[in-house]
């Protein structure tokens, strides 16, 4: 029994061990393909891409999906989403983008007459292929989705082909202009602040270590650096237009029309309304480069349905949620693609921290959303007083030393960003210089406070020119913490002094984020004039800075929390099912009642009882005997005969294999009632050694549940004989003691019938002595006791009658006096008897 | 002749409960639960204050702010010996007897062997909740005596509830501590009806805890984590919180009904069955 459960066990993890480890099936294989294509504004500019074919897992036709990838790297940056897709039923193209990887050409930002051309040609070339499903001759059904560069391109074709039925772009772009010039004041790149770090960080690996995504990540460190050609080391692989203008505008730090123009062709902004195919916009919380606020600006130019994600992610770092992005993606392109009823999805969701789960305690995500986009203005404002004087900050000379918020790179390296793993990188790093920031702080909250989207303050900048200052929201929780910077997002502004006014009034609106400030947490507005990541001017300068108006207006999004999840199933069926299996494991499992028999005085009759260990040792063999009252009947036989066994199955200790044993008529199972007349002591005594004698002797007959009057205590003391050592605790008893004490315990009640297992161990002569007349005398009273022992001087002194048994089986009842009768000639003794019938002898 | 005799009037509670009672590690183990809080509170008293500095406040950072921070910090930190205690009033309660050789008799007294089993286990449960619910009860004036009667702090944002509607809630989270030790106790009820050794029944319920919250260090495990008996054993840290949220309790609720219910079942059905040679 238990071994076959042991082997059960064995099996069951063994099978779900090799279940685990066997190894899946070969994935899904791409295809190589170079596939040339015509671009330029001309149409004459031949390129060569290389790109991956991935047909659908389960073959046949259908839909396809462009996977772009990521500025700086390659095609293989997609190629484990491209199999995922793959095996999810998509037929899925990867390629690099001209200037990138193996492909030729020079890259152009996504521009509309290089990228987006060759793209175009690439949808041609699926509406070619077999495996693609098509809407009609030359318009396959494909889904574009990438991140970042990728994300561009997936926005700017669908704007100029309308054969993409739904993209999804992550972490990109809507206006680039504005990306690298932003200006906290609305006024737009032209008098935007230049993002320089990353401008620099963005340009820098348009070239040079390819293959290689923007969070490549230390791989790209670690290779060898190829000697470069000085248009290589100049530009890389950047047309020279762009490369040109970059280089202006990362000498001057300003934003020259051109640029704006030329960085505006390349971006949704120029294409507004013309978007119509159905788009996931997915941007990430933790983005310095492309912040919240360019997605916002997508959400506004997609004329088709569209649904805005912030997870918690982006080029800066974060989770990346890798696994609940894809989840997504997938969700929207079996939506549009497949045309799979999915349910309505929310048109805005957020990643937010779920305090931990109930089970592990990890920290959670939790995903609340809004039927409705909000915008970055919210549902609602909570005006926040800020308090602070006017107070007297410093550009100092050549903007150095900057402030730090979020070193650009950084956060890709250590956390791996959008790109894949799943590392954890909230590092804060923000830093302010002393003398270069103006605090405002508002009271301690008395109630948390959520705020989604932008925040926007009216200061007034008092000094000459132009001043940059860096609008940082902190989140101060009290001394001993330092401030925090969500998500480490600042907002640069820039403002223009009137010639002839002493200062300027601005409204100006802070990073976009989503965060909690928790009760008794201060709000406090820092306003820094310098921060590592951009452009700031050289010459020194004062300013004064005071509030315009002391509240702070905090946007919150109404009714953006996540539904709660229902009960599971389980929760009430598993322990209903559970109390039913548990009700029918106890109704089927009862023991068989006792067979109806009828009172009679006969103290015991044993009847072909059997009994085989597990082993299949019979300990006892088809006994049958039968005690009359007044008996004091020996049950003899030696080690191993069977005795201790026969007697545990009359106390209903052990189940019989067969055969029955009636006291007083009634048949012996566990716990029979008629158990109540026999008084037992088998295998030495059991108390609870923490009491003393008398408290065992008077517990044990409690638990009896009879009146104490019927327990004759004074008789039982008096055979124990242990005087006042009955009031001390059993541990300190001798075995004597014990001995004698359990006999007294087994005589509680008088009961009818005694049973004794080699009573007189442990005791000395005279005990020995008086314990024969105790046993004699108890039988005189027409009460019965049955006495086993391995001492023959023993029984023939003290029994009437006896019972011999070897090897389970019985080998002679009767008088004691018969028996020695029946001696065939060695002598009058009972040893010679027994020895005799044992065959021992 | 005794007619006196009836099956349903065998060993009454009263008597169990004195048998158990008087026993040391009885006292040893409620001496124990009462003492810890003293032990955490002079802990607090006499250590460093400590100054955690990372953005989230934890439970423990909280623990001098009153008496029901106090208590619930106890409470979080004694899970493992609200175990041995649980393991130890119902891994012992048969096992000991059969060690004592006492189980016999009292067997043969005659106590029917489910009314043995039911009135250990009723009584083995009593006390193991007596313990549990004692040590959170005596945090409560450990800590009121020496941080005062307060709101209560929220770990995480910091955030107060009024004590007074904290206090119901502190009852749920200690009926659910105590409803999440089931499982261990009904397993250790189960060993202790299978095995002669205390220390065994004992141990293999402790062990079995302590697979348990290994198993579920791993994530690769994913949803069948939740099916683990102690996995949701720290939900109750989601009733302290501005907004209760009970799925966690749930789910732990089910889970331990589940477990114990048929370990339980199994332990009576065993025994029936048992030959006892002890």
């Amino acid at each position: 029994m238990k071994r076959m459960a042991a082997l059960v066990v064995a099996l069951a993890v063994l099978g779900v061990t090799v279940w685990l480890v066997w190894p899946s099936g070969p994935g899904v294989q791409g295809q190589e393909q170079r596939i040339t294509v015509v671009d330029g504004p001309n149409d004459d500019q031949k390129v060569d891409l290389d790109t991956t074919f991935f047909p659908p897992a389960q073959g046949g036709k259908a839909p396809a999906v462009l996977l772009a990838h990521g500025f700086g790297s390659a095609k293989e940056s997609m190629r484990n989403q491209a199999r995922q897709l793959a095996e999810a039923g998509y037929a899925v193209l990867t390629w690099s983008a001209r200037g990138f990887g193996k492909s030729t050409g020079q890259i152009a930002l996504n521009s509309p007459d290089y990228e987006v051309k060759d793209v175009k040609q690439l949808i041609d070339w699926l509406a070619k292929r077999p495996e693609v499903l098509l809407d009609k001759e030359g318009d396959p059904r494909v889904g574009m989705a990438g991140g970042s560069y990728g994300g561009a391109i997936s926005l700017m074709t669908a704007a100029y082909d309308d054969r993409v039925d739904a993209i999804v772009p992550q972490i990109t772009w809507y206006d680039l202009a504005d990306a690298l010039f932003p200006n906290g004041t609305g006024q737009g790149p032209e008098s935007g602040v230049f993002k320089k770090a990353w401008a620099g960080f963005f340009f820098g690996r348009g070239g040079i270590a390819q293959g290689s995504g923007l969070q490549g990540g230390l791989e790209a460190l670690n290779r060898q650096v190829q000697p470069l050609s000085p248009e290589e080391a100049r530009c890389g692989r950047f047309l020279p237009e762009i490369c040109d203008v970059y280089q202006q505008i990362a000498s001057t730090g300003k934003a020259t029309p051109e640029a704006v123009a030329l960085l505006r062709k390349s971006s949704p902004v120029s294409v507004q309304g013309r978007i119509k195919a159905p788009t996931l916009l997915i941007q990430g919380q933790r983005d310095s480069l492309f912040t919240l606020a360019q997605a916002d600006g997508n959400a506004r130019a997609v004329a088709g349905p569209v649904q805005v994600m912030w997870f918690d992610g982006g080029h800066d770092g974060g989770n990346g949620e890798v696994d609940y992005l894809y989840e997504k993606t997938l969700g929207w392109l079996d939506r549009w693609l497949k045309q799979q009823p999915q349910p309505e999805g929310p048109a805005f969701s957020v990643t937010r921290d779920g305090g931990r789960d109930p089970g592990t305690r990890q920290r959670i995500r939790l995903h609340p959303e809004t039927a409705q986009y909000p915008g970055l203005s919210g549902t609602m404002t909570t005006p926040v007083e800020l308090r602070g004087p006017e107070q007297n900050i410093v550009n100092p000379p050549g903007g150095t030393p900057p402030s730090i918020s979020t070193v650009p790179g950084v956060g890709g390296l250590l956390g791996g960003g959008g790109s894949g793993g799943g590392g954890q990188s909230n590092l804060s790093v923000s830093l302010d210089m002393p003398g270069q920031s103006a605090v405002f702080e508002s009271a301690p909250l008395t109630r948390p406070l959520q705020l989604t989207g932008g925040a926007s303050a009216k200061i007034r900048v008092y000094g000459k020119g132009e001043v940059t200052l860096f609008g940082k929201l902190y989140d101060v929780s009290d001394s001993l913490q330092p401030p925090n910077l969500p998500s480490g997002q600042i907002s640069p502004v820039k403002v223009t002094i009137p010639e002839g006014a002493d200062s300027v009034e601005a409204t100006i609106t802070l990073p976009v984020v989503d965060y909690l400030f928790p009760a008794g947490h201060r709000m406090r507005l820092a306003l820094t004039t310098t921060d590592m990541g951009f452009s700031t001017p050289a010459e020194p300068a004062s300013y004064r800075v005071a509030l315009a108006d002391p509240a702070l207006a905090v946007p919150s999004v109404k009714g953006l929390s996540e539904p709660p999840p229902g009960l599971a199933w389980w929760v009430w069926a598993m322990p209903l099912a559970a109390i039913v299996v548990a009700a029918a494991v106890l109704a089927t499992g009862r023991t068989r009642r006792a067979r109806a028999g009828t009172a009679s005085d006969v103290p015991l009759e044993i009847t072909g009882l059997t009994k085989a260990y597990s082993n299949g040792f019979k300990a006892v063999d088809d006994l049958s005997f039968r005690v009359e009252q007044g008996q004091v009947l020996g049950l003899l036989g030696p080690n191993g005969a069977g005795k201790t066994t026969t007697m545990r199955m009359m106390m209903g200790l052990i189940h019989p294999d067969g055969g029955t044993i009636r006291i007083f008529g009634e048949e012996v199972t566990p716990g029979a009632p008629v158990l109540s007349r026999l008084g037992s002591f088998v295998e030495g005594p059991g108390f609870l050694p923490h009491l003393s004698g008398r408290e065992n002797l008077d517990l044990y007959w409690a638990a009896t549940g009879r009146p104490a009057s019927e327990a004759h205590f004074d008789e039982a003391l008096e055979i124990a004989g242990l005087g006042n050592a009955i009031n001390r605790a059993v541990r300190t008893y001798s075995q004597g003691m014990r001995q004698r004490l359990a006999i007294a315990q087994a005589m509680l009640g008088l009961p009818d019938l005694l049973v004794l297992d080699e009573p007189t161990n442990g005791l000395d002569p005279p005990q020995i002595r008086e314990m024969r007349e105790v046993l004699k005398r108890y039988a005189q009273d027409g009460r019965t006791v049955i006495v086993s022992s391995h001492l023959l001087a023993e029984v023939e002194q003290t029994c009437s009658h006896v019972v011999v048994m070897h090897r389970g089986k019985l080998v002679s009842e009767g008088p004691v006096a018969r028996l020695l009768a029946t001696s065939n000639g060695h002598g009058p003794r009972l040893e010679d008897v027994f020895l005799d019938l044992i065959g021992e002898k | 002749m005794s007619t006196t005799y009836a099956a349903n009037k065998t060993l009454p509670l009263r008597v169990e409960i004195v048998r158990q009672f008087k026993r040391r590690r009885t006292m040893v183990m409620f001496g124990l639960m009462l003492a810890l809080p003293w032990i955490l509170v002079i802990a607090f008293k006499v250590g460093p204050q400590s100054n955690n500095p990372g953005n989230a406040l934890r439970i423990s950072d909280l623990a001098s702010a009153g008496a029901l921070n106090f208590a619930a910090f106890s409470l979080s930190v004694s899970v493992f010996l609200l175990v041995v205690a649980v393991a130890l009033f119902c891994g012992d309660t048969v096992a000991s007897e059969a060690n004592w050789s006492s189980l016999r008799y009292l067997l043969a007294a005659p106590v029917p062997r489910d009314r043995l089993l039911r009135q250990k286990l009723i009584v083995a449960m009593g006390y193991a909740a007596a313990a549990v619910i004692s040590m959170p009860l005596m945090a409560l004036l450990a800590g009121t005596l020496a941080f005062g009667w307060d709101d209560i702090q929220v770990p995480g944002t910091g955030e107060t509830i009024p004590a007074m509607d904290a206090l119901p809630r502190f009852a749920i989270v200690i009926g659910y501590a105590l409803v999440c030790q089931l499982v261990t106790g009904a397993l250790a009820f189960l060993l202790s009806t299978m095995t002669d050794s205390p220390l065994g029944a004992v141990g293999g319920a402790v062990g079995l805890w302590i697979v348990c919250q290994i198993l579920q260090a791993v994530e690769a495990l994913g949803v069948i984590r939740e099916f683990l008996p102690t996995f949701w054993n720290n939900a109750w840290l989601d009733a302290i919180a501005p907004e209760p949220d009970y799925s966690g309790m749930a789910k732990g609720v089910a889970i331990s009904i589940t477990y114990a219910a048929l370990l339980i079942a199994l332990s009576f059905r065993r025994f029936r069955h048992k030959d006892v040679v002890s």
